[in-house]
């Protein structure tokens, strides 16, 4: 009787739905109505500016329950993730969060990927936010959702909205066997007034089905099957292919190029040539010349045969050799002041005993799975584009400023990623493929080699760290000096941008949570000659490399345990302010008070991580524990690793344990996942990774001239403990990664005696330790 | 010039220029996606697919020498070893973006196939030429003993 009642409605959703990208379009024509939220039943009309409504206000932005949720009359539960599935899997956290509140039944659920839109708030899908920023507001919306289902079958039934309760995807009236799925009450709540977040009544933990649950991955049944659509398998009707000959310096051009042979190639329908991007780099293409073809591999064959001369442009005097040089040359000279307790240079030039240590870390590439990618399409003035990007709004603007056109005229669909770790932010690709598209006059996808991932990204900054501490007569920690100097992402961005960001700084640097007296960081200038960008933990992956091998030197100068020395030098629990001492910290753009540092649960990580490795055991020869622990991404993290190093020194690692503390967790078997992989990205890093370059050009083509771990040498076992913790939930994509190579350099050590100051250990080609 | 394939059992005509590499022919040309680009040098393993059964490179296998040997891609993969590992990958979330399983699972279907009960070693030698950048490695061990298990 209530299906007549309720009605089926027309059409919910513009997003796309990755399970069938290529029925949107059709689907929307056939409909006949232009809706830019998912909407409630019953709302469906709704335009993007009624989107704005009661819940506008919630921290971290909207909570508007239609933004985020459609119910179908078949009780299909749509929910709006706007973040991108990297394999993070925020399809499923986010999920989790919404349906929680909702009291979906999980079975009902079905994510709708958002299109890019400012209507959503934040969607940059890096810095291991999507949970910290949306934690609230999505439990907001789910339970106000639930609220006005609630409400809907109260003025259903003509009794009070007490006397009716939500549970997995119905409402029951108390004291009887009446029910109204929610299928049913969908249209009838969508009618109501959204309640305000004060009246809104959120569940107790110990209510929650979903959050902090094991629930099995929304993506992964069909991964399997080799289902669902990442940006390279994206087709539009018409479609051709290009690939793009770019300069091989970031700012050359083109001199001259013959294309006569390349269109002979079969398949080759034209070429077309990008314009020279000016300073600074931003997300523009690099310029160079487009091979369009009837497929990918006549694109790759005809670009073989483009006769080119390049003219190298300004960074053609960049050698990787020479510039370490120069970075650990301006290590060694004092830099400015970011950070200062007491008086370090006069502490430790008055020590009899002191220690000093520099360190050294190249460029990197992210090099995930799936290289860089994007499908653009034309029609008139209005722009489509689907693309593997971690933040499809940014990329919206950056395409409506690179083409001077209104954001309302362009469209991005996030696909599937196939890895990203900060490239696919980056949308240099997107732009590409819309400038192509459009000078071709066709829908174009634009496919970035292995080789052209790798030679033309935004790296993760070489640098030099140099650290001076004095040490007390009973090996105290008395004094302590860092000084970091590497080019700064801000040069991708402005113009004569030298020196480290402050939030760069604020990655491990400018926040040591150490008791030491006297405490100075310092920056030096570094002038970059490539682009360079984020990637996974960004410049923790350095400033930790060197920090906690630091200490281990300084243990291993004071004759005491590197664990102990180390929970001594974070001492007793208490909050820091880096700012109190002269430090410009975001803190993750979190607030101090929602998210302080705390010294408590960092040595709660590192005495936990110790005990479940069996700190102090008895090691079997050639075998070495080593430690690091750090506070990232507001999540702490603490790192021990055994390695087993033969006597031809063949390194092997029998096994790491891993404790973190990131507050709530929604999801524990993905957390875990993140920890594993976090934890195996710093190692093959810190063992293989090096990007460099030669006048200008990056040398390494492809694997294996670029390294990347395998199964083989990936660790024997990896255990990891979640901390039981109700704090305000923080970062698991990044913090593994930045405490790997420590505690790695560590363990090398305490098993061989050898101290590793430079990355990488083994190289593109090493197979055994130098222990000469 | 027109070549026919038996892909997945059924044959199939591609016209697709000299020497382009089946893994090319697969997803430009048939629009079966699942089979995955990461390096176009055999050194990744994104692009496995079955040849006769046996785990293959099709980023530098051109399609035309192929004659009338039995191509097997992850859509068509259907053995009682690769549900098994299916299953196995499903239970445990072994996958996270999932780029590199395609090839990832026709390497350890490929594997349970001739060896229904890999150790530790033989696990690592079969899936050594298969990277995975998100590092699911662990996972994958574990799939195949589950997977392993799942088969006796």
């Amino acid at each position: 009787m209530f299906q007549k009642h309720f009605a089926p409605p027309p059409a919910a959703s513009t997003a796309l739905d990755p399970s069938s990208p290529l029925s949107r379009r059709g689907f929307m024509k056939t409909s006949g109505v232009f809706v830019l939220a998912v909407s409630l039943v019953g709302r469906l009309q709704a335009q993007e500016k009624d989107v704005a409504g009661a819940l506008t206000q919630v921290a971290g932005g909207d909570a508007t329950p239609s933004l985020w949720i459609s119910i179908e009359p078949d009780g299909t539960v749509k929910i709006t993730c706007h973040r991108s599935e990297m394999g993070q899997q925020t399809w499923t956290a986010m999920g989790q969060i919404v349906a929680d509140e909702l009291d979906a039944d999980w079975q009902d659920v079905k994510i709708i990927q958002a299109l890019g839109h400012p209507k959503y708030g934040d969607q940059n899908t890096d810095g291991s936010r999507s949970v910290r920023y949306n934690f609230h507001r999505l439990r907001v919306a789910g339970a106000a959702m639930r609220s006005m289902l609630e409400a809907a079958a109260a003025a259903h039934w003509g009794i009070a909205a007490s006397e009716c309760h939500a549970n997995l995807g119905q409402v029951t009236r108390d004291g009887s066997r009446d029910r109204l799925s929610y299928g049913e009450l969908a249209e009838a709540a969508g009618k109501l007034e959204v309640p305000a977040e004060a009246d809104v009544q959120l569940k107790s933990r110990d209510q929650w089905r979903y959050i902090g649950k094991p629930i099995p991955s929304l993506t992964v049944p069909k991964i399997v099957r080799g289902q669902g659509t990442f940006g390279i398998d994206v087709d539009r009707p018409n479609m051709v292919h290009a690939v793009v000959a770019r300069p091989p310096q970031v700012f050359g051009e083109i001199e001259t190029v013959d294309d006569s042979q390349a269109k002979a190639v079969k398949g080759v329908l034209q070429t077309v040539r990008l314009p020279k991007p000016a300073a600074p780099a931003l997300f523009q293409p690099l310029g160079g010349i487009a091979v369009v073809a009837t497929d990918t591999w006549a694109a790759i064959s005809g670009r073989k045969k483009l006769a080119i001369t390049w003219n190298k442009g300004p960074n053609a005097g960049y050698n990787s050799d020479t510039y370490r040089e120069q970075l650990e040359a301006t290590a060694r000279q004092p830099g400015k002041v970011e950070r200062n307790r007491g008086d370090a240079p006069t502490a430790i030039s008055n020590s009899k005993r002191t220690v000093t240590a520099e360190y050294y870390v190249p460029n990197l590439s992210h090099s995930q799975m799936e290289p860089v990618n994007a499908t653009a399409e034309w029609n008139g003035d209005k722009l489509e584009v689907w693309a593997c990007v971690q933040d499809p709004q940014n990329t919206r603007g950056v395409l409506a400023g690179f083409f001077e056109i209104s954001p309302e005229n362009i469209t991005v669909n996030a696909t599937w990623l196939g890895g990203a770790f900060g490239r696919k932010s980056k949308p240099d690709f997107a732009v590409e493929a819309a400038f192509i598209s459009r000078e071709v006059g066709r829908p174009v996808k634009v496919t970035w080699t292995r080789e052209d991932d790798l030679q033309h990204g935004y790296y993760h900054a070489v640098s030099a760290q140099r650290f001076e501490a004095a040490l007390a007569e009973n090996g105290d920690c008395t004094a302590l000096l860092n000084r970091v100097v590497y080019p700064s992402i801000g040069s991708t961005f402005a113009p004569g941008f030298n020196t480290p960001a402050n939030w760069e700084l604020g990655l491990g640097a400018s926040d040591i949570p150490f008791n030491t007296p006297n405490l100075r960081t310092e920056a030096g200038e570094a002038e970059a000659h490539v682009r360079i960008g984020w990637l996974r933990s960004v410049t923790n992956i350095q400033q930790v490399f060197a920090l906690y091998s630091f200490v281990a030197e300084m243990a291993h100068a004071a004759g005491r345990d590197p664990k102990d020395y180390l929970l001594d030098l974070i001492g007793e629990p208490r909050l820091i302010d880096p700012k109190t001492e002269g430090a410009d910290y975001p803190n993750y753009d979190a607030s101090l008070d929602d998210y302080p540092i705390d010294t408590g649960r960092l040595a709660h990580v590192g005495k936990t991580a110790a005990k479940m490795a069996g700190w102090g055991r008895k090691l079997p020869k050639g075998h070495g524990l080593g430690i690091a622990v750090h506070r990232s991404f507001v999540c702490y993290v603490a790192t021990v690793i055994e390695v087993k190093v033969s006597p031809d020194g063949t390194l092997s690692i029998p096994g790491i344990w891993l404790a973190v503390d990131a507050g709530t967790i929604v999801n524990t078997r993905h957390a875990v996942a993140q920890m594993e992989g976090g934890t195996i990205f710093g190692l093959s890093n810190a063992l293989y990774g090096e990007i460099t370059a030669k006048d200008g050009a990056i040398e390494q083509a492809n694997f294996p001239d670029w390294r990347l771990m395998r199964m083989a040498e990936s660790p024997e076992a990896l255990e990891v403990e979640i901390v039981d913790s109700t704090e305000r939930p923080g970062g698991l994509g990044e913090p593994a990664t930045p405490v790997a190579a420590p505690a790695l350099a560590n363990a090398i050590f305490a098993a061989t005696g050898k101290r590793i100051r430079s990355l990488p250990i083994l190289g593109p080609t090493g197979t055994k330790l130098d222990l000469g | 010039m027109a070549t026919t394939l038996t892909i997945n059992g059924k044959k199939t005509q591609v016209d697709a220029a000299e020497g382009t590499p089946l893994l090319w022919v697969l997803r430009d040309h048939l629009k079966m996606t699942g089979t995955k680009f990461g390096c176009s040098v055999g050194q990744c393993g994104s692009c496995t697919v079955h040849l006769d059964g046996n785990p293959v490179r099709s980023c530098i296998l051109p399609h035309d020498q192929l004659g009338d040997a039995q191509i097997t891609t992850i859509e068509g993969a259907a053995t009682t070893a690769a549900e098994a590992i299916r299953e196995a990958w499903i239970a445990a979330d072994v996958p996270q973006c999932g780029y590199c399983q395609s090839g990832q699972i026709m390497t350890a279907t490929a594997l349970l196939e001739s060896n229904p009960n890999p150790s530790d070693d033989d696990i690592d030698e079969a899936m050594n030429g298969n990277l995975c950048r998100c590092a699911t490695y662990l996972s994958i061990r574990r799939g195949i003993k589950d997977a392993a298990k799942r088969l006796a």
